[in-house]
């Protein structure tokens, strides 16, 4: 424990276990457990703790029964740093746990440090592997968690993982390991089959959640759908709308028809439509439906006469989430006329409408709070949006075609739109071809309230388009005048001028995103001693070398990570950064295997804070200073 | 530390905080270089500040200078924009089966990208669930009709081998004698919606037209023949 005295002489410095202090302004939303019944002897983490009562003992069990109100991982951690009895009574209640790296701590440190566990979120890979800068096979794999959890915490309720690797072999451990399993939340994850979901859906009986977003199943043959138990289950929620692999339809059918339960379903786009209808009239208590398809009757679905999906919508009086539409026949928008009144949530983020399609629905969408929608509703659609919608808080522009160089259908018109007609935004991520700064501006002053801002103007370097002028402006209005920002990724032509802005006013920032941005290390360096809170750093292909990133050296410790790819780093430089630090793990990663110990320039370094000491599972291309 | 906050300060303070209308900022360029002669270590950066000869060691293969007036085309760079590849993909495919040709040319689609994925979706009669294959996967129909085979081989009852054979793509001359069997036929439907028998055409031509693929019992392809032939006459 002497992390533990250590913190106790310097509060500033945070050196104490770094993975259960990192920010969580990701933390996946999820409504706080009710507080136990202070009554009821059968409190868990608590009864067994402490069995005869004592002097000092009695304040420990009052100090259990106050903890276990405390809910959010900040406040628990500041909990734990009061005294050791505060600290052993906060570990020995705490049931949920945060791990905002994976390699920040070990596994066995965990366990050993909160044996009473019911739900860990775990992370893996930075943000940046998603658009292939990573190579293949860095790591972060759930392996090693599940073998010591599945010893450790037998009670397991839920779990939680983001851009984490897992194996059939995972999953088969996870599914016998803890019988009193309810929720599996996947994000963004790959390295298994149906085979693994195969072994869950059929040992973890009280199964209320699978989420499978945006995470990659591979199809090995297995119908993982049919394994679900016979008779009524507790599925609350079975998303799987971003797996491709097929779906034996018969059995999605039945296990929906007898999960009473069931509030959130969202269908990949082998569901086609005809499909789509049946399950809607079985369950048409939905809150959350992604549908599938959306297109064209296929053959095996019966006459299209037959079916009313207007009614099937109208049925589901309690729909509020609707997203889907993965190949979408326009014809059949209409039949979700009836619910966008209700809806507060919509994705239309795969599907490729035009603008009337669009605007025919979104008119009616009055309580809208979140929309995607891709750039083909053009700068007419958004404004159709901002007339409609005065409730949005967040919005994603996604673009349908990912290239530079090509015309945009949404610009500073459509942000300038959304930025009038929705004053409550709290969240923004804008995809397009041409900007200004006057209309950033304009959404710095009409939209006070913005937590995240994300633009990205797809042509690199790309200036306002209007005066030719540089981005600094815009983003430099933005953190300024939001003063709630804590997300920020920014694009376009940028000088050492947006950095300093983001350094002077971006102090609530934690997360920042840059690209093909900056002049010189100067940049880098104002981030780096402005922005007390930042704990997601991660840049690529811009100017900063060794000077920026050792002007970094007091702060590294209070942040999650670091990355920075093809940048103008030297191997000196990450060098000099761990020695100076040793509780940082600092990691080179090669793009090109044979040139990593010869090239004295660095591809990617991806560095974080680390009670564990370097990892033994780094592949060949990553070398650990 | 302290220099160059004092830098970033008098840097803004110089230039003036109003963040109103870009315009008036003529001298942008300019004083970023006086900023950073303030206080800071030797080991700075030169500048670059000429907008023509951006150059960021970037991981893309050539980078053309940008011109004020219309950058050339730029190839394109690893991970940019950043939309997640199942992303890409997916919109990639659906551009492919948009029927509206005229949607997909104004949207700019690369043929490159466009090309990039030939995902079609495969039914075949009996079977409980369809499966979705990429063409440019394969080199041949004998590819095709392996991988099918494959796929569909627990299937089908009867009278075939797992691999070999299966699935047999039509020539004129084979046709007639299939007319009677139960064997399985390939049929696929092409870019005007008309059914048309797999083998009937080359290889290219196929996977240009290919919308999607159905495999049905021989019996049920009578009809196909005669507008086969009409077709291929009409494609010479």
């Amino acid at each position: 424990m002497s992390e533990n005295n250590h913190h106790l002489h310097h509060p500033q410095q945070n050196h104490f276990c770094p993975a259960e202090t990192m920010s969580e302004d990701e933390e996946p939303s999820r409504p706080s457990p009710p507080p136990p019944e202070l009554g009821s002897k059968k409190t868990r983490n608590c009864a067994a703790v402490h069995p005869s009562p004592h002097s000092d003992r009695v304040l420990e069990i009052v100090l259990e029964h106050v903890l276990q109100f405390l809910t959010a991982s900040r406040d628990r951690n500041a909990a734990s740093l009061v005294s050791k009895s505060w600290y052993r009574t906060e570990a020995l209640t705490r049931s949920d746990v945060f791990i905002g790296n994976c390699y920040s701590v070990s596994p066995a440190r965990v366990t050993t440090r909160f044996p009473r566990v019911r739900s860990v979120v775990i992370k893996g890979r930075p943000r940046f592997a998603d658009f292939n800068l990573m190579p293949q096979n860095w790591g972060g794999h759930f392996g090693p968690w599940v073998a010591t959890m599945g010893k450790a915490y037998p009670l397991l309720e839920r779990v939680y993982l983001k851009r984490m690797s897992l194996t059939d072999r995972d999953l088969c451990l996870l599914a016998d390991s803890f019988t009193k399993f309810k929720e599996l939340v996947l994000v963004c994850c790959e390295g298994f089959g149906t085979s693994g979901l195969t072994a869950v859906v059929s040992k973890c009986r009280q199964l209320r959640v699978l989420d499978l977003s945006d995470t990659e199943v591979s199809y090995d043959g297995v119908d993982w759908i049919s394994y679900f138990p016979e008779g009524e289950t507790c599925l609350e929620s079975l998303i799987f709308d971003c797996v491709e692999c097929p779906i034996n339809f018969e059995a999605l059918e039945s296990l929906v028809a007898r999960s009473p339960a069931l509030k959130k379903l969202r269908l990949n786009r082998e569901v086609s439509i005809g499909q789509l209808y049946r399950l809607m009239v079985s369950a048409p208590n939905l809150t959350h439906l992604g549908t599938g398809a959306f297109g064209h009757p296929e053959p095996q679905d019966p006459n299209n006469q037959e079916m009313d999906y207007a009614a099937a919508f109208s049925a589901c009086k309690s729909l509020v989430c609707l997203s889907g539409f993965r190949e979408v026949m326009p014809d059949y928008l209409p039949a979700i006329y009836s619910v966008c009144a209700n809806l507060t949530s919509l994705n239309l983020s795969y599907a490729n409408i035009d603008v009337e399609q669009f605007k025919s629905v979104i008119c009616q969408c009055f309580k809208l709070q979140i929309l995607w929608v891709l750039d083909s509703v053009y700068d007419e659609g958004l404004q159709a949006v901002a007339a409609t919608c005065r409730d949005l808080r967040e919005l994603r522009v996604f673009p349908l075609n990912a290239q530079e160089d090509v015309e945009g259908p949404v610009s500073e018109v459509g942000l300038q739109a959304i930025s009038e007609g929705c004053p409550k935004l709290e969240s923004i991520l804008y995809f397009c071809q041409r900007m200004t700064n006057a209309a950033v501006i304009a959404m710095s002053n009409n939209c006070p309230d913005l937590v995240v801002f994300r633009l990205c103007i797809m042509g690199r370097h790309q200036p306002d388009h209007i005066t030719g002028a540089p981005m600094d402006e815009g983003f430099g209005a933005i953190v300024m005048n939001c003063k709630k920002l804590t997300r920020l990724a920014i694009s376009g032509l940028l000088t050492d001028r947006a950095f300093a802005y983001i350094g002077m006013y971006g102090k609530l920032v934690r997360t920042l995103s840059v690209a093909f941005a900056g002049d010189s290390d100067t940049g880098l360096k104002y981030v780096l001693e402005g922005c007390p809170k930042l704990q997601k750093l991660e840049i690529r292909d811009s100017p900063f070398g060794d000077a920026a990133l050792v002007s970094g050296l007091h702060h590294y410790y209070n942040m999650r990570f670091l990355w920075m790819s093809t940048c103008q780093l030297s191997r000196q430089g990450c060098q000099e950064v761990a020695r100076a630090l040793p509780r940082l793990s600092v990691e080179l990663l090669s793009y090109e295997e044979n040139e990593k110990m010869d090239d004295d320039t660095v591809d990617v370094l991806y560095m974080y804070r680390s009670l564990q000491g370097p990892r033994d599972d780094a592949p060949q291309f990553v070398t650990i200073l | 530390m302290e220099g160059s906050r004092k830098g970033a300060v008098d840097m803004l303070a110089g230039a003036d905080l109003s963040l109103g209308l870009p315009g008036g900022d003529g001298a942008k360029l300019d004083f970023v270089r006086t900023g950073c002669k303030r206080g800071f270590s030797a080991t700075e950066v030169d500048l670059k500040l000429d907008l023509n000869a951006k150059e960021s060691p970037s991981s893309v293969e050539k980078v053309k200078p940008a011109d004020p007036a219309r950058p050339p085309a730029k190839a394109q760079v690893v991970g940019w924009p950043p939309v997640r590849s199942y992303r890409k993909n997916v919109m990639a495919h659906n551009n492919k089966n948009s029927s509206d040709e005229d949607q997909a040319a104004e949207k700019g689609v690369a043929s490159g990208a466009a090309a990039a994925l030939s995902f079609v979706k495969v039914s075949m009669d009996g079977a409980p669930y369809l499966r979705k294959i990429d063409l440019k996967m394969y080199k041949t129909y004998k590819e095709l009709s392996d991988a099918l085979g494959k796929m569909f081989g627990s299937f089908t009852a009867g009278n075939y081998e797992a691999h070999q054979g299966m699935i047999d793509f039509m020539n004129e001359n084979k046709l007639k004698g299939l007319l009677n069997s139960s064997d399985y036929v390939s049929t696929y439907e092409d870019k005007d919606g008309d059914w048309m028998l797999v083998g009937d055409v080359p290889w290219e031509m196929f996977i240009a037209s290919c919308k999607r693929l159905r495999i049905m019992k021989g019996s049920e392809a009578i009809g196909l023949a005669p507008r086969a032939m009409e077709k291929c006459k009409g494609r010479g």
